[in-house]
């Protein structure tokens, strides 16, 4: 069976111009909804806290909320969960602001006055996670040295195995794909946690598979044809030889993280969906932006 | 032996020790067979898929240098009065500074020889001289005052740790994160509220004599009386004027155990001192026959019994309408002693058991369903060969499983997600490989040669794609908490368990079809 007919060559980096609009303009689109909008931090960078509480009898929110006014949290975030497994009975509770270092922390106070409220055996504190604001900073600077340190891991190693111009290739789609992924995450307002920055991680380093194999190419077809070639259609012979695997692979992988999506439950659920953004512009960016930025930045032969 | 040949006896024995070291994590709870003789260690669940407790403490360190002080400030007053010097005030001031003002200069001259004897970790930083009276400020050394903080966290994660065992609960882990915070760990814990009271608690215990010369009223409208101050019962409302030293305190205490009082049927926790405060506890209250001593827990006052009679035997009880539980924890944490500075919890993540479940149930679901579709995919796009990538790709989490459970690694849920991953990344090497057979096949090469030339053209960027992803799940690992962890640590292992089975194991299998069964066309 095949997808893409063999032998297929598409001027890819003749439409170059095209996809350097098109992205653009996402690009602008993400930065100005990230600068203007925001990202919508979860307790874990913002501090806070986090409760999922199963009930056993049908309950409802106003219940709930005034059982918290007692203990004055009536400004909590009340959200009745309303996944597969939930049997219909469960919430989510948020708060922004908690005292952190209180001796009796207020997940002990919620607990409390749920189980005096509605009987202790009625309810199931199925999660509870307090986020001190000094946590919450020191993950995010620990987060955003991650993604520095993965960075220059990657350009040393393509450089390493390459050359300087396909480090920066790779970079540039890298960059690429991070910014349109946490666009989406800014205008689709889905909570950024400490999964979904370990999803953007990895996606850093399998974004990358993609553009890797396409530059494997150029570098072995231009070992062949030394010399006497034109790096820019040599780049989309290269570009159009991978192009079945690349679809593939992207298809695959596609297929689990949606998989992990639909089915994973809400605990993975932001993560899953970084990974899906993640594969689709990973796949557009390693056929459509990473070569053409080698192109530009090549020294020598053209 | 050829090569190929050795590379045979080699996969077959990297997949019979995967398959050995995994088949106990496969079994699950299940026991395993009758006169197994193979390992036993399986891969353990984290707190996420398990349930139970993960806190990050913060020891309040600097807390550990004013007790310092405050110490230091009850010993230099004796001190003082020895060498005659007339003193009008001695108090700490927070962090990490001392007060002391004396009369007159003569005073002044024989303080600062006790201070250079005595406490050179202790710096004169000012001094002021009005009418007469001088008022020194100390401050101790920077030096000193990091050692004391250092001491104060390592002994705090050891007080934890043996509170924690006081529990009796196993597979806990309590380690030091940063200069001053702790990371406490408790797997499969059913009351997540009473760990935290457990582990939070300072327990500091002391002793004080009542003082019962002056009037309380007079004292909680302000008007208190030299070295004494009021403190509160343990109802926090009612107030009791206590003397401000400390005759003793819970560093002497050898044991402690709840009994119950007969009469009442009320546990009370009885408390055994060591040698030297047993010593100290028979001479104090032989001096103060008749008069209140008081136990306090924290700061706040359990009882303050009547003295009537010198206590030998280094026996005291601490009452104070315990339920059962309060009573045993409040034995478990002063046998394990007192924190030396107070812990605040930073972060607080639980997890009850009923949600790891689902999400155990869930996550396996979401990614065998995955993997199952790449599968049969495999197999329709493919045929023979997609099906012998499929096979290859059991044995890889066969084998990921074998090598997790022999590291003693964690399977967390993102672990799970990162499982599914690696299914995706195993295929992603197979087809590389296929395509580029194919285009060889193409080419018009025969089925041996073009095996030989697809996988050696697909292996750099096989080597270079999976290389770059390793780096990423290496800096994962360094950046996450215990579920990111788990996740790197799976893709991590997955990603080097794929290296071996696309380009070893699937390599051998098809080069011996061709050699050994002289295939003409490759199913492919």
């Amino acid at each position: 069976m095949e997808l893409i007919r063999p032998g297929i060559r598409i001027d890819f980096i003749g439409y170059r111009k095209y996809a350097y609009v098109f992205s653009a303009v996402l690009i602008a689109i993400s930065l100005i909804s990230i600068f203007w909008r925001g990202l919508n931090y979860g307790i874990d960078f913002s501090g806070g806290l986090e409760m999922q509480v199963a009930f056993k009898n049908p309950v409802q929110t106003e219940e709930l909320r005034k059982s918290l006014a007692k203990i004055g949290f009536g400004d909590a975030r009340i959200q009745s969960i309303t996944s597969a497994n939930a049997q219909g009975n469960e919430f989510l509770i948020r708060m922004q602001k908690v005292q952190s270092g209180s001796k009796e922390n207020e997940s002990t106070k919620i607990q409390n006055v749920l189980y005096s409220a509605f009987g202790k055996d009625k309810v199931d504190i199925r999660r509870a996670e307090v986020v001190g604001a000094e946590v919450g900073k020191d993950l995010k600077t620990k987060g955003l040295l991650s993604c520095l340190y993965v960075c220059l891991g990657l350009i040393a190693y393509i450089w390493f195995r390459f050359e300087f111009s396909f480090s920066i290739g790779a970079i540039l789609s890298l960059v690429h794909d991070i910014t349109l992924t946490v666009g989406i995450f800014s205008l689709t307002g889905k909570e950024i946690s400490l999964t979904v920055i370990a999803a953007l991680l990895t996606l850093l380093g399998y974004s990358l598979n993609d553009t890797i194999v396409v530059f494997d190419r150029i570098r072995e077809n231009m070992k062949k044809q030394a010399g006497t070639y034109d790096l820019a259609s040599l780049m989309s012979d290269s570009v159009s030889q991978t192009l079945s695997r690349t679809i593939l692979t992207s298809m695959t992988v596609f297929i689990i993280v949606l998989c992990l999506y639909l089915m994973g439950g809400d605990v993975i659920h932001g993560f899953a969906f970084a990974m899906l953004i993640g594969v689709i512009t990973g796949t557009y960016s390693s056929i459509y932006i990473a070569a053409p930025f080698v192109l530009i930045f090549h020294k020598g032969k053209k | 032996m050829d090569n190929f040949k050795f590379r045979g006896i080699l996969i077959l024995a990297v997949v019979v020790f995967g398959l050995i070291f995994a088949i106990p994590s496969f079994l699950g709870k299940a026991e395993l067979p009758q006169g197994w003789i193979g390992p036993k260690s399986k891969i353990s669940l984290g707190l996420d898929l398990q349930g139970g407790i993960h806190l990050v403490l913060k020891v309040d360190s600097i807390k550990a240098v004013e007790g310092r002080l405050n110490i230091i400030a009850g010993d230099i007053k004796p001190q003082m009065i020895s060498s005659r010097i007339r003193y009008t005030k001695v108090a700490p001031e927070a962090p990490d500074k001392l007060i002391i003002q004396v009369r007159s200069k003569e005073d002044a001259d024989a303080l600062s020889k006790i201070m250079n004897d005595s406490y050179p970790f202790l710096t004169e930083v000012d001094s002021k001289t009005e009418e007469g009276s001088t008022s020194f400020t100390y401050q101790m050394k920077a030096q000193e005052a990091l050692k004391i903080r250092e001491q104060a966290v390592e002994q705090a994660i050891e007080t934890i740790r043996n509170r924690i065992n006081g529990l009796g609960i196993s597979e806990t882990s309590v380690i030091p994160e940063g200069k001053e915070r702790v990371v406490v760990q408790i797997p499969g814990l059913t009351d997540p509220e009473r760990a935290k009271k457990i582990i939070g608690k300072t327990a500091a215990l002391e002793f004080k004599l009542v003082d019962e010369e002056h009037s309380v009223e007079k004292a909680v409208s302000g008007d208190v009386p030299e070295a004494s101050y009021v403190a509160y019962m343990k109802d926090g409302k009612q107030p009791i004027l206590l003397r401000q030293q400390t005759v003793l305190n819970g560093s002497m205490i050898d044991d402690a155990r709840v009994s119950i009082k007969a009469s009442y049927n009320e546990p009370y926790v009885s408390i055994s001192f060591n040698a030297e405060g047993a010593r100290i506890f028979e001479r104090v209250t032989g001096e103060n026959i008749g008069k209140r001593l008081a136990i306090l827990l924290d700061g706040k006052v359990y009882s303050a019994p009547v003295i009537r009679d010198a206590i030998g035997g280094g026996k005291a009880m601490i009452e104070g309408r315990f339920n059962d539980q309060e009573a045993k924890d409040l034995a478990i944490v002063l046998r394990a002693g007192a924190l030396p500075a107070p812990v605040d919890i930073l972060e607080e993540r639980t997890v009850g058991p009923s949600l790891g479940k689902d999400s155990i149930n869930m996550g396996i679901h979401a990614a065998l369903v995955g993997g199952l579709l790449v599968i049969i995919f495999m197999i329709i796009y493919y045929r023979w060969s997609g099906s012998l990538a499929d096979f290859a790709l059991i044995w890889n989490i066969v084998i990921v499983v074998g090598v997790m459970a022999i590291f003693g690694a964690v399977l967390t849920l993102p672990g799970i997600a990162g499982m599914g991953l690696t299914i995706g990344i195993a295929v992603d090497a197979n087809i590389l490989v296929f395509e580029r057979i194919r285009e060889e096949l193409r080419l018009g090469r025969t089925p041996k040669m073009a095996i030989e030339a697809g996988y050696n053209n697909a292996l750099s960027a096989i080597l270079d794609a999976n290389i770059t992803t390793l780096i990423a799940a290496l800096v994962l690992f360094q950046f996450g908490t215990g579920p990111i962890k788990g996740f790197a640590v799976t893709l991590s292992v997955g990603i080097l368990a794929t290296l071996f089975t696309a380009l070893v194991f699937c390599r051998w299998i098809m080069e011996w079809m061709v050699n050994n069964r002289k295939i003409e066309r490759i199913s492919i």
